[in-house]
C-alpha cells in the first residue's frame, strides 16, 4: 500500500488514525455544564448560588409535603398520627384537611347530590368557549355558545327553565326589531329600537312572562340560593360571569373612546379612569357597602349579584383599553377601505374592523381574564366565601382550628394551575398571530 | 311591589329581595326562610362543619328563631358578614338578624339606629400571654406588642385602657382570627387581645394550651347580642322573646327531652303560657301558639345550647360565669311570660 | 355665481344630515347621562332619609380613639379622623414608593437573568416570574407574612446568656419578627452643614456627568465617570463629618422589657406587604424587561460590537436606550397596580389609608358614604398624578421623530 508514495515525503501521515472520542470536557454532561452553567466566573457563581436557594427551599419543604397525613378527622388527630409515626414535634403537613373539606372548597355549601349541575354548566362552558378559542372547530358551536348563558345560570342557580327563557326572549326581540325594523323604519331606529324595546321588556314584562309560563307549564328543577355558592365555584362564576358581560360593554367603551363626538368620547374616558384608578377592593366594598343607596329605595339584592356588577364594571374598563389597542393596531387602510366602500359606521365596524381587532385583542381579553380571575379572591373582603373565604370558616371549626400552610399552598396551586395554562394558551396565540401579521 | 314591576327580570330569578322597612316578619314567611348575618366563622359560635351545616352558639340563635316563625330549624340562610360589611347588610335589609357576636353599644343602638333584642352573651375583653413571659396581670404590659382584630369595639377598649393606665404598646391590628392566632404563636405579638370567650377558644385549639395564660383582668363590658333594624317593632319582639324564651325555658326547666311532655300541660302556669297549652302568648306575636316548644325543641334551652357549643365539655370550656341564671348568680333574666 | 338656495332646516334632518346628526346623538347622549345621575343622586338622597343619615363630613373633625402603630406624623388616639386619614394616606404612599423601587430593581435584574445563557438562573428566574404571575397577590401578601413570622426570631430569642438570635452588622440590626430594628441617626449641631455639603456634592457628581458627556461628545475622550462619581458621592461629606466634629451619630435598637427600644423599627407588616407587593409587581416587569430586550433587533448588538463597544457599553448606550421606549409604557401600569393593590394591606393589619379611612373610621362612625368617597377620591388623584409624572418621562424618552 505504501508502494505507490514510496518516495513520498517521511513526514507525511499514510494511515488514517483511528477515530478517537471527543475530549471529555467537549461532551455529554460535562459540555453542555460548562457552556451552560460555567462559561465564565460570574455564571458559575450564579449557578452556585441558584443550586444553594434550590437546595435551601427544598430541604425546608419537601420533606414536610411528601410526608404529609392524608388521613385524619380534625387537627388533634392529625398530630396523634405524626406523634405516631415521625415522633413527637416532627414537621409534616396535615392534608387531610383537604380530604375533609374538598367539596367546600370547590363547591361551597352547593347541594351535594346536585354537584353534576355546576360541573355540566363548566363543561357546556368549555364548549361554548371552543369555537372562539380554536379556529380549527365547527363552526356550528357557535349556536351552543349563544346559548350556553342562559343554560349555565339555569344549571347552577336552578328554578324554573322559564326564566333563562323569558330573559333570552329579550334578545330575540331585540334581534328581530332590528332585522325586520330596519327595513320599515330606517336602520337607525331599528338600531335604538333593538335597544330600547328589549330593556323595557326585561323591566316591566319578562317577570311576568316567565311566571306566565311556569304557571301553564311547570318545568324547573331544584332553585339553589345564592349563599350556597363558594370556594372555586365561586371564584369561576364570578370571574366568567364578568369577562363575559364585561366584553359588549368593553366594545362601547373602546368604540366610545375612539369617537371623535366630544360628550361621547369624553364621558367614557372619565369612566375607564375612574374605574381604572381605583384599587378593586374598594369597588367592592363600594358593592357591598353602597350600592343599596344608589338604587331605588326598596330595592335590594344579592350580595353576589351586587359583586358580579361591580366586577364587571371593573372588568369593562380593562377590556375596553384592551380592545382599544386592537382598534389601534389594525390598519389604517382597513378602516379607509371600508369607508371606500361606502359602509356606514356601524356596518363597517361590524363588517371589517371588529372582526380583525377582537382576533387580535384574544391574547390580551385572556390575560385581563386571567387577572380579574385572581382578584376574585379579594371578594373574601366583603364577606363572600371564596376560597380563602373557606380557608377561614374551616380554620373557625374545632376540628381545624390552627392549620394554615396547607390550605393556602392548596389554594395557591389551583390559581397557579388554571392561570399558568391560560397564559401559555395566550402566549401561544400571541406568537400565532405574530406570525400571521408578518 | 315597586321592585318586582321595576326588577322583574332579577325578581323571577330569585336575586332580588324586598328590603325591609316594616314588615320583616311579612317577608320573612313569604320567602320561607330567615336570612340570618353570622361571622365569617368563630369558634364554638359560628361555623360549618365538614357536611355544610353551620353549627354553633350565635347560629343556635338563627335556628331557634327560624323554628319560631316557621316551626322549621333549617329555614335559614346563613349570611356570612365580616366586621365592616355587617351592619351595612343589616340595615339594607340583606339580613332579617344579625347574631354575630355584636358587642351592644350606644352609638350602635341609637346614631346606627338597630335595635337589640337582648344578651345572649355577657363577655369581655381580655388577654392571653405565652406562660413563659411570666405576666401575671395586664398592668405589668407596658411595652408590649399587641394582636388586635380590626373592625371591632376591640381596639377603642384598648386603646382607652393602655391611655387610662398611662402604658405604651404596640398595636398589631390583624383581619381575621386565624391569622392573629399565628402571628401570636410565633412570638410577633406579646400578648392576644380579643373577646375572653374568644380568647379561651383559641387556646383550647393550641398544641400546648397550659403554656399560655389568660390574664384575669377584663378590661371592657362586652354584652353581645343579636339586633335588627330600628323601627320594625313587631319583628324585633319576636328575636326579643325568641331568646328570651330559651333563658326563661333554662330556669323553668324545660328542655328539649321533655319539652313535648310539658307541652301538653302542667301544673306550673308560666309554663303552660310559655308552651301555649294556655293563653295565647303565640298569637300576640303573630306566630302559632306552639312557637316556643318549636325553639326548644330545636337545640333545647340556653343552657343545653351553651353546653353542646361552648360549655365545658366542648374543647372550648368555657364556664357559665356570668352567663349563669340569676338564680345561679349569673346576669341572665328573663322577663316573666305573663 | 349663484348662492344656493336658502335651504329651510327640516326636523328630520336632526338625524339624516350628517351635519347635525353628531349634534343630535351627543345631545340625546348628554340628556341621557344627565337624567342617569341625577337618578342615581336622587335614590340616594331618598335612602339616605329614609336611614335617617345626612350628608357631611363632620366626622372627620372628631376624635378617632384608636391607635396607628406605623405614623409618619404625629398621632395619637385623641387625634381627629382627619389625621388618622392622613397618616393612612403617607403609608399608602410610603408602601407604593418603596414598593415600586424595589419592584424594579428585582424586575430588571430578574427580566435580564431570565435571558441569561446560565440554564439554571434562567430556569430559576421562570419559576419566579410564572409563580408570582400565576398566583393571586392576596395568596402572596398571606404567604409572605407567615413566612417572615415563621422563619425570624422573636425578640425573646435575642435574651439572656446563650440566646438563640443575635444581633447582626456588628450588633446593630436586629431582624426580628416584628420587623427590623436599625440603628437611627440622631442630629446633632452642624448637622445641617453636612447635609448641605453631601447635597453640594450630589449637585458636583451632576454637574461632573454633564461635562463628561459633553467632552466625549466633543473630543471622544471617555473619562473614568463611575470611580470619580463615587468618589466624589462619598469623599466630601465624610471630610465634613470629622471636620464638623461628628455632628451625626447612631442610636442602637436595645432589647428593653418586651420589645426592641430605640433605633428604627420597620414593621413585619411593611416589610411583608412592601416586598409582596413587589415580588409580585417585580415578576410582571421582568417579563417586560424581556420582551424590551428582545424587542432590539439583535442587528443593533452585532452592529455595536463591530464598531468595537464593551458589552457594558452595548447595553448602555445601545440596547437600554431602545428598549426603554417598549418597557415604559407598560412599566407606568405595572406601577398603577402596585399602588393600587397596597390596599391589600388590611391583610397583614398594615394601616393604610384603606385601614385607616376606609376601615376603622367608617366602621366606627358608619359613614361609608362620604368615607369611600374620600377614599376613592385619594386613589383617583394619585393614580392620575402617577401616570402624569410617567407620561412625561415617556415622552422625555421617545424616539424624537424628525
Amino acid at each position: 500500500m505504501s508502494d505507490t508514495r514510496a518516495h513520498s515525503a517521511s513526514y507525511v501521515r499514510e494511515t488514517m488514525l483511528p477515530e478517537a472520542e471527543p475530549p471529555v470536557t467537549q461532551t455529554g454532561a460535562i459540555k453542555w455544564m460548562r457552556e451552560n452553567l460555567f462559561s465564565s466566573i460570574t455564571n458559575a457563581i450564579l449557578t452556585l448560588l441558584s443550586v444553594y436557594v434550590i437546595y435551601y427551599v427544598l430541604s425546608h419543604t419537601l420533606g414536610w409535603m411528601l410526608f404529609g397525613i392524608w388521613d385524619a378527622g380534625s387537627l388533634s388527630e392529625c398530630r396523634e398520627i405524626r406523634d405516631e409515626l415521625y415522633g413527637e414535634g416532627a414537621s409534616v403537613a396535615c392534608w387531610a384537611v383537604l380530604a375533609d373539606r374538598w367539596d367546600q372548597l370547590m363547591f361551597g355549601f352547593y347541594p351535594q347530590d346536585l354537584y353534576w349541575r355546576p360541573v355540566l354548566a363548566l363543561g357546556i362552558f368549555f364548549v361554548a368557549v371552543a369555537p372562539i378559542l380554536f379556529e380549527n372547530v365547527s363552526r356550528k358551536l357557535f349556536y351552543v355558545t349563544a346559548i350556553a348563558p342562559f343554560l349555565c345560570f339555569w344549571l347552577i342557580w336552578g328554578g324554573s327553565i322559564w326564566t333563562p327563557v323569558a330573559v333570552a326572549l329579550g334578545f330575540v326581540i331585540g334581534w328581530a326589531v332590528f332585522r325586520f325594523g330596519s327595513e320599515i323604519v330606517g336602520a337607525l331606529l331599528a338600531t335604538i329600537g333593538a335597544i330600547l324595546l328589549p330593556i323595557l321588556y326585561w323591566l316591566l314584562l319578562a317577570g311576568t312572562v316567565g311566571q306566565g309560563l311556569h304557571a301553564i307549564l311547570p318545568i324547573g328543577i331544584e332553585f339553589v340560593d345564592s349563599d350556597s355558592i363558594g370556594g372555586f365555584m365561586l371564584a369561576i362564576i364570578i370571574g366568567v360571569t364578568s369577562i363575559i358581560l364585561s366584553f359588549p360593554l368593553g366594545i362601547v367603551l373602546a368604540l366610545g373612546r375612539q369617537s371623535d363626538l366630544f360628550i361621547i368620547n369624553k364621558s367614557c374616558v372619565f369612566f375607564i379612569e375612574v374605574i381604572r384608578s381605583v384599587p378593586l377592593i374598594v369597588w367592592l366594598f363600594t358593592a357591598s357597602l353602597l350600592l343599596n343607596y344608589f338604587l331605588p329605595p326598596g330595592t335590594n339584592f344579592d350580595l353576589l349579584l351586587r359583586v358580579i356588577i361591580m366586577v364587571t364594571f371593573f372588568a369593562s374598563a380593562y377590556m375596553a383599553e384592551v380592545i382599544r389597542g386592537g382598534l389601534a393596531a389594525l390598519p389604517r387602510g382597513q378602516y379607509e377601505g371600508a369607508d371606500s366602500l361606502g359602509l356606514n359606521y356601524w356596518q363597517s365596524m361590524q363588517l371589517i374592523v371588529l372582526p380583525q381587532a377582537l382576533k387580535i385583542s384574544i391574547p390580551g381579553i385572556v390575560n385581563t381574564f386571567i387577572g380579574i380571575f385572581k382578584d376574585t379572591t379579594l371578594v373574601v373582603f366583603v364577606g363572600l366565601s371564596d376560597p380563602i373565604g373557606f380557608s377561614n370558616l374551616i380554620r373557625a371549626t374545632t376540628d381545624w382550628n390552627g392549620i394554615y400552610w396547607e390550605l393556602f399552598i392548596f389554594i395557591g396551586a389551583c390559581f397557579f394551575v388554571c392561570c399558568f395554562a391560560m397564559s401559555k394558551y395566550s402566549q401561544f396565540l400571541e406568537r400565532k398571530l405574530r406570525t400571521d401579521h408578518r | 311591589m315597586k321592585k318586582s314591576v321595576l326588577l322583574g327580570t332579577l325578581t323571577i330569578a330569585g336575586l332580588v329581595a324586598a328590603a325591609g322597612s316594616a314588615q320583616t316578619l311579612d317577608e320573612v314567611q313569604a320567602r320561607g326562610s330567615l336570612n340570618c348575618g353570622v361571622t365569617t366563622g368563630l369558634v364554638g359560635f359560628a361555623a360549618p362543619n365538614a357536611s355544610g351545616e353551620w353549627e354553633g352558639f350565635d347560629v343556635g340563635v338563627c335556628r331557634a328563631v327560624a323554628a319560631a316563625v316557621f316551626g322549621d330549624p333549617s329555614a335559614v340562610n346563613f349570611v356570612p358578614t365580616t366586621g365592616q360589611t355587617r351592619f351595612t347588610a343589616l340595615a339594607s335589609g340583606e339580613i332579617d338578624m344579625l347574631a354575630r357576636n355584636t358587642t351592644w353599644t350606644f352609638s350602635r343602638d341609637v346614631d346606627l339606629r338597630f335595635e337589640f333584642t337582648g344578651i345572649n352573651y355577657y363577655d369581655g375583653q381580655g388577654f392571653m400571654v405565652p406562660r413563659e413571659l411570666g405576666v401575671s396581670s395586664a398592668m405589668e404590659l407596658d411595652g408590649a406588642t399587641v394582636c388586635i382584630q380590626t373592625g371591632t369595639t376591640t381596639e377603642l377598649n384598648l386603646a382607652d385602657f393602655f391611655a387610662s393606665n398611662n402604658m405604651s404598646y404596640e398595636p398589631v391590628p390583624i383581619e381575621t382570627n386565624a391569622e392573629a392566632q399565628q402571628q401570636y404563636l410565633a412570638g410577633a405579638c406579646d400578648v392576644y387581645t380579643t373577646d375572653a370567650s374568644g380568647l379561651a377558644a383559641t387556646r383550647a385549639t393550641f398544641e400546648d394550651p397550659s403554656a399560655h395564660v389568660v390574664l384575669p383582668e377584663i378590661i371592657s363590658k362586652e354584652p353581645l347580642g343579636p339586633l335588627v333594624r330600628h323601627g320594625d317593632h313587631e319583628w324585633g319582639d319576636i328575636v326579643r322573646w325568641t331568646l328570651n324564651a330559651l333563658i326563661a325555658a333554662e330556669e323553668l326547666g324545660i328542655t328539649s327531652a321533655n319539652v313535648s311532655e310539658l307541652a301538653a300541660g302542667t301544673e306550673n302556669p308560666e309554663i303552660n303560657r310559655l308552651l301555649g297549652s294556655e293563653g295565647e302568648l303565640g298569637g300576640m306575636l303573630g306566630l302559632s301558639s306552639d312557637w316556643a316548644v318549636n325553639v326548644i325543641s330545636v337545640g333545647g334551652n340556653y343552657g343545653e345550647l351553651f353546653e353542646a357549643n361552648i360549655g365545658e365539655a366542648t374543647p372550648i370550656g368555657l364556664a357559665r360565669g356570668l352567663n349563669a341564671q340569676w338564680t345561679d348568680g349569673g346576669l341572665l333574666y328573663s322577663p316573666p311570660f305573663r | 355665481m349663484t348662492e344656493p338656495p336658502a335651504e329651510s332646516f327640516r326636523l328630520s334632518q336632526l338625524i339624516y344630515d350628517t351635519r347635525y346628526r353628531s349634534l343630535t346623538i351627543q345631545v340625546v347622549a348628554f340628556i341621557l347621562i344627565m337624567a342617569g345621575l341625577v337618578w342615581l343622586a336622587n335614590n340616594t338622597v331618598q335612602n339616605l332619609q329614609a336611614l335617617g343619615k345626612d350628608f357631611n363630613f363632620g366626622f372627620l373633625g372628631s376624635r378617632a380613639g384608636y391607635d396607628i402603630n406605623q405614623r409618619l406624623v404625629e398621632y395619637t388616639n385623641d387625634s381627629t379622623h382627619a389625621r388618622a386619614a392622613l397618616v393612612g394616606i403617607l403609608n399608602t404612599l410610603l408602601v407604593a414608593f418603596v414598593g415600586c423601587i424595589i419592584a424594579t430593581v428585582v424586575g430588571v435584574i430578574a427580566g435580564v437573568l431570565r435571558l441569561s445563557n446560565n440554564w439554571i438562573v434562567a430556569r430559576l428566574m421562570a419559576v419566579y416570574v410564572e409563580g408570582f404571575r400565576n398566583i393571586p397577590t392576596l395568596l402572596w401578601i398571606l404567604i409572605v407574612f407567615a413566612i417572615m413570622t415563621e422563619a425570624t426570631p422573636q425578640p425573646r430569642d435575642f435574651r439572656g446568656e446563650d440566646a438563640e438570635a443575635s444581633m447582626i452588622l456588628f450588633d446593630t440590626v436586629a431582624i426580628t419578627n416584628r420587623g427590623v430594628y436599625t440603628p437611627a441617626p440622631v442630629w446633632g449641631d452642624g448637622a445641617l452643614t453636612l447635609v448641605a455639603v453631601f447635597l453640594a456634592s450630589l449637585v458636583g457628581i451632576w454637574a461632573f456627568r454633564r461635562y463628561a458627556r459633553k467632552r466625549q461628545e466633543q473630543t471622544g475622550d471617555i473619562l473614568p465617570v463611575f470611580w470619580i462619581s463615587l468618589g466624589l458621592f462619598f469623599i466630601p461629606s465624610i471630610i465634613f463629618y470629622f471636620i464638623l466634629g461628628r455632628p451625626v451619630t447612631l442610636e442602637y435598637p436595645e432589647l428593653t422589657g418586651f420589645n426592641f427600644s430605640g433605633g428604627t423599627h420597620l414593621r413585619s407588616s411593611f416589610i411583608a406587604l412592601t416586598l409582596a407587593l413587589a415580588l409580585y409587581t417585580g415578576a410582571f416587569i421582568a417579563e417586560n424587561v424581556r420582551s424590551g430586550i428582545l424587542a432590539v433587533s439583535r442587528g443593533q448588538t452585532e452592529a455595536a460590537f463591530a464598531l468595537g463597544l464593551r458589552p457594558n457599553r452595548t447595553m448602555n448606550l445601545v440596547i437600554l436606550p431602545q428598549a426603554l421606549r417598549v418597557i415604559i409604557p407598560p412599566l407606568i401600569s405595572q406601577y398603577l397596580n402596585l399602588t393600587k393593590n397596597s390596599s391589600l394591606a388590611i391583610a397583614v393589619g398594615y394601616m393604610d389609608v384603606r385601614s385607616t379611612l376606609g376601615g376603622i373610621t367608617i366602621n366606627q362612625t358608619g359613614r361609608e358614604l362620604e368615607g369611600m368617597l374620600l377614599l376613592g377620591l385619594f386613589y383617583l388623584v394619585t393614580s392620575l398624578i402617577i401616570s402624569a409624572v410617567m407620561n412625561v418621562y415617556n415622552a422625555s424618552i421617545k424616539l424624537k421623530e424628525r
